[in-house]
């Protein structure tokens, strides 16, 4: 046979050599279905006839738009089959980004899950002049569309599958023409700046992450996956269909985003990527479920997790855990930590990473205490999603990982990381000037992260290298340090702190809905909004007690003088975070500018009209009125 | 005013000259209506008109002491209600209605009581045929529960559910039986404008994409107005009007009855 270069080939490969071993499941009408490498090459060859005969050819793009199901993953696949690229985009996205992501991407077909996404679509169908045909998988709604472009998934399936019948051969030919430069896949940076730039991944590309990440952390055909993040991340298709390819694992898709975690637990995966975002969820949902136990449970879950921690913090220090202490995590092991990753779907997990954002390290070893093991990647869409690993017995919640073999980084004299591998992309879509601008010369990419190499040849990530910056005094800051360090308490959702070229640092603090909403009901306290909720005065004492609690163990320097309570959550709609939660600096520091002069000229109270993005894209103006804190 | 505004499509339900006494109170009199296959008709008027008392009589908790009910031809007005769920008609009441120490799940399995032919001994065993209409059951409640968003509720007791979403349980709970014939007494009430989006949403797509014939007990004009094909009005146990939405706004009884007080009555 001969060499294979691209995935599919790796998935035709699968299906002759493991066809009825499971390729996917999908959990729809609360059973798991399961779907051979049989099937999977089926179904991808069945709906990639379909697709050309909708005159989808080499090199077209196929628009996805939705949640995690098997027929997006094998649209993605049908498309690469017929040496076109996939552009998966964030389903959660608004009207207004979509029209720019997919009339950029000159998608000519886009599949999208449902009537909801179809809407989108077709709200902004004047702004996609190349869009030739909407597919929709669910059919639910959609009994009264008269739209000339709109065309189920099944019909189209069907007619390729008519089209297989009479042209056998056809596809075997389309597969056997792929070549490794292919573009496979092209993934629209969220950019915390300006407008997302479309980065292209050819199928060498996307291998050789895969490889890589196979290879460090001893993947197997038998291993489970489950298939959750968007689509449109570089992450999922990286650490999944692609994995699934080149070594026959089996991804599995939960039966929607409102039941991830209990999914997550039905299934407990053999390894799983979670955004630090996920962690932080998990751990506050655990925090809180242990304060409401009864009092001996509760106080059980307590002590075991106080043992955790010294555990953990003596291993991060480099010393030896006492017997005593060592014979209560094992004790621990029995009572709390294994049923807690039984509950959480970890406990077959043997390898759990955190990736796409940093994570603070209370967090990290939280986790790692329970015996999960925990690790740090560092990634970035632009190299295939892969740059450090964590080899097992090196996790530490300080470093990123060892630069993964193939993969070289260097630390250039600004403090910029950089990096060469053959998973750097092929360019960004149309955009050569920006493409030019992340390549230096020697073809190394740019990061624009500013980071070290330590002594154990480790990578440490410092911050984005123009989010670094200094008080007035001189002393370095560094704004995620603190926001990590907010974000552990169960009541913080997301936090923002300001400190360059000022005299002290200050945050601006967006409550966790959930959390302090049980924690008010709890107390008596009634509340309407989280606008409401955000600025009741028990509230306000209590992120207080927070921020006293988080100060106490920081130098004096680093410490938060000023806070805020922000009367909504950030939101991606509004722009001031990514669609993977990422802060958008730039923007927040403009949108909260009176927070900001409040701070620091010693008001009092800020009185700020804020936009509110509705889902469907319209907006609102909201006053609101938001008392400055002086942390104690 | 006639019933011009009827047309086409077979007749579901008719009311025939039907009247109600409770002691001296006379609840309903005389009351004659026609709701037709696959529509939705709404019936509003102010508090104490009469219309629960017409839906009650309609799913047999009552039987009225003048005139019939026809339900697909067949004479209802002195069935039982147990008899009156076999034969196609589900309801959802304006209290909810759950057992709510159950989950969401089960609480939907129970609401395909009617439809289960397993006997209590055989159900027990669980084997062969009782064991493959659970299955069958299961199956069908599950495409419920995936018609009305409620997978990640699905093993969540139903008494600790959200007001909204515990109606929304209801409405599931109603449709398990698989009725032809669905009767909701103020679905919206109580309600806030997402969770009462969310569940006109529900209502026409059961009416849309299951068929199923649809009447209704709301307050909330707007709603009624935009989502009904015909609007029964009644005050003081009388039909007052009849007609399409916008035949009713304009009658001038309607105004003085109802209409004119509309603010009001949103507010209740």
């Amino acid at each position: 046979m001969a060499e294979l270069v691209t995935l599919p080939q790796y998935m035709r490969r699968n299906g002759q050599t493991m066809g009825d071993q499971p390729a996917m499941r999908m959990k729809y009408l609360g059973i798991w279905n399961t779907y051979n490498w049989s099937d999977y090459n089926e179904q991808v060859c069945d709906f990639a006839a379909g697709l050309s005969t909708l005159g989808f050819a080499r090199g077209g793009k196929l628009g996805i738009i939705g949640n995690n199901m098997p027929q997006l993953y094998w649209a993605q696949m049908a498309a690469q089959s017929l040496g076109g690229m996939a552009v998966p985009v964030y389903q959660d996205s608004i009207a207004k980004e979509l029209a720019y992501v997919l009339n950029h991407s000159e998608a000519t077909v886009i599949v999208a899950e449902d009537q909801e996404q179809v809407d989108k679509i077709l709200s902004i169908r004047d702004e996609l002049p190349k869009l030739q045909h909407l597919v929709h998988c669910y059919d639910r709604g959609m009994s009264d569309y008269d739209v000339d472009i709109l065309i189920s998934y099944e019909d189209v399936r069907a007619a390729g599958k008519a089209f297989n019948s009479s042209n056998a051969g056809f596809m075997d030919g389309e597969i056997s023409k792929g070549t490794g430069s292919e573009i496979a896949l092209m993934c629209y940076t969220s950019g915390t700046t300006g407008n997302p730039k479309g980065v292209m991944l050819s199928h060498k590309n996307m291998l050789s992450a895969g490889e890589i990440f196979i290879a460090n952390e001893g993947v197997r055909a038998d291993d489970d996956f489950l298939s959750y993040l968007p689509m449109a991340w570089v992450g999922d298709t990286a650490y999944g269909p692609v994995i699934s390819m080149l070594i026959g694992a089996t991804c599995n898709c939960p039966e929607g985003p409102s039941t991830v975690m209990r999914d997550l637990r039905e299934l407990g995966p053999t390894g799983i990527i979670a955004p630090p975002a996920v962690w932080e969820g998990m751990l506050s949902n655990l925090q809180l479920k242990g304060a409401d136990a009864p009092p001996l449970k509760s106080s059980i879950f307590k002590y075991f997790i106080g043992v955790a921690r010294q555990i953990e913090d003596l291993k991060a220090e480099g010393k030896s855990i006492p017997v005593g202490l060592s014979l209560a995590d094992t004790i621990g092991e029995y009572l709390v930590f294994g049923p807690i990753r039984d509950q959480l779907g970890l406990r077959r997990a043997r390898w759990c990473y955190s990736g796409g954002a940093p994570m603070g390290p209370d967090t990290f070893r939280f986790f790692r205490g329970l015996h999960i093991n925990l690790k740090q990647g560092y990634g970035m869409t632009e190299v295939g999603g892969l740059v450090t690993l964590q080899p097992d017995g090196e996790a530490s919640s300080d470093t990123v990982g060892r630069p993964c073999p193939g993969i070289d980084v260097r630390v250039v004299d600004d403090g910029e990381v950089q990096i060469k591998c053959d998973g750097i992309f092929a360019g960004y879509f149309q955009q050569d000037a920006q493409t030019a601008e992340v390549m230096t010369t020697d073809g190394w990419y740019r990061t624009g992260d500013a980071g070290v190499l330590n002594e154990n040849g480790h990578l440490v990530i410092i911050d984005r290298a123009k989010d670094v910056g200094k008080l007035e005094d001189g002393t370095p800051y560094a704004p995620q340090f603190v926001e990590l360090k907010m974000k552990f308490s169960p009541f913080v959702n997301e936090a923002v702190s300001f400190g360059d070229g000022h005299p002290f640092i200050s945050a601006m603090v967006a409550i966790d809905f959930e959390t302090v909403g049980k924690w008010a009901e709890g107390k008596g306290l009634p509340y309407t909004n989280y606008m409401d909720l955000s600025q009741k005065p028990e509230v306000v004492s209590l992120i207080s007690d927070e921020v006293r609690k988080i100060n106490q163990g920081l130098p004096e320097v680093s410490r938060i003088k000023r806070f805020l309570l922000l009367s909504k959550d950030l939101d991606a709609d509004d722009n001031e975070i990514t669609r993977t939660r990422k802060l958008r600096r730039g923007f927040i520091a403009e949108k909260y500018g009176p927070v900001i002069d409040a701070f620091y000229s010693g008001g009092k109270e800020v009185e700020l009209q804020l936009a509110v993005t509705f889902e469907d894209g319209t907006e609102a103006h909201v006053d609101s009125r938001m008392t400055i804190q002086d942390a104690a | 005013m006639t019933d011009t505004a009827g047309s086409g499509g077979s007749v579901k339900l008719k009311l025939d000259g039907v009247a109600k006494n409770f002691g001296g109170v006379r609840a309903v009199s005389g009351v004659s209506a026609e709701v037709k296959e696959g529509e939705i008709f709404s019936i509003i008027g102010p508090n104490g008109a009469g219309k629960t008392t017409i839906l009650n009589m309609t799913s047999g908790f009552y039987h009225p002491d003048e005139g019939s009910i026809n339900f697909e031809g067949t004479d209802i007005s002195q069935t039982l209600p147990s008899k009156i769920a076999s034969l196609g008609i589900s309801r959802t009441f304006q209290n909810i209605a759950l057992f709510r120490g159950l989950t969401v799940l089960e609480n939907l399995m129970l609401g395909r009581h009617v439809l289960m032919k397993t006997g209590v001994l055989a159900a027990f065993a669980y084997w062969g045929p009782a064991q493959r209409e659970e299955v069958e059951h299961r199956e069908r409640v599950e495409e419920i529960i995936d018609f009305l968003k409620l997978t990640d509720l699905r093993k969540t007791p139903a008494g600790a559910l959200a007001y909204g979403l515990q109606k929304r349980v209801e409405l599931g709970r109603a449709l398990a039986s698989e009725p032809r014939l669905l009767l909701l007494d103020e679905p919206m009430a109580g309600m806030n404008q997402e969770e009462k989006e969310d569940m006109v949403r529900y209502v026409l797509d059961v009416n849309q994409e299951w068929g199923t014939t649809i009447a209704l007990i709301e307050h909330d004009m707007g709603v009624v107005m935009d989502i009904s094909d015909h609007v029964m009005v009644m005050d003081m146990g009388e039909r007052i009007s009849f007609g399409t939405p916008d035949e009713v706004r304009g009658d001038p009884r309607v105004i003085e009855a109802y209409l004119g007080t509309t603010d009001h009555k949103e507010v209740a």
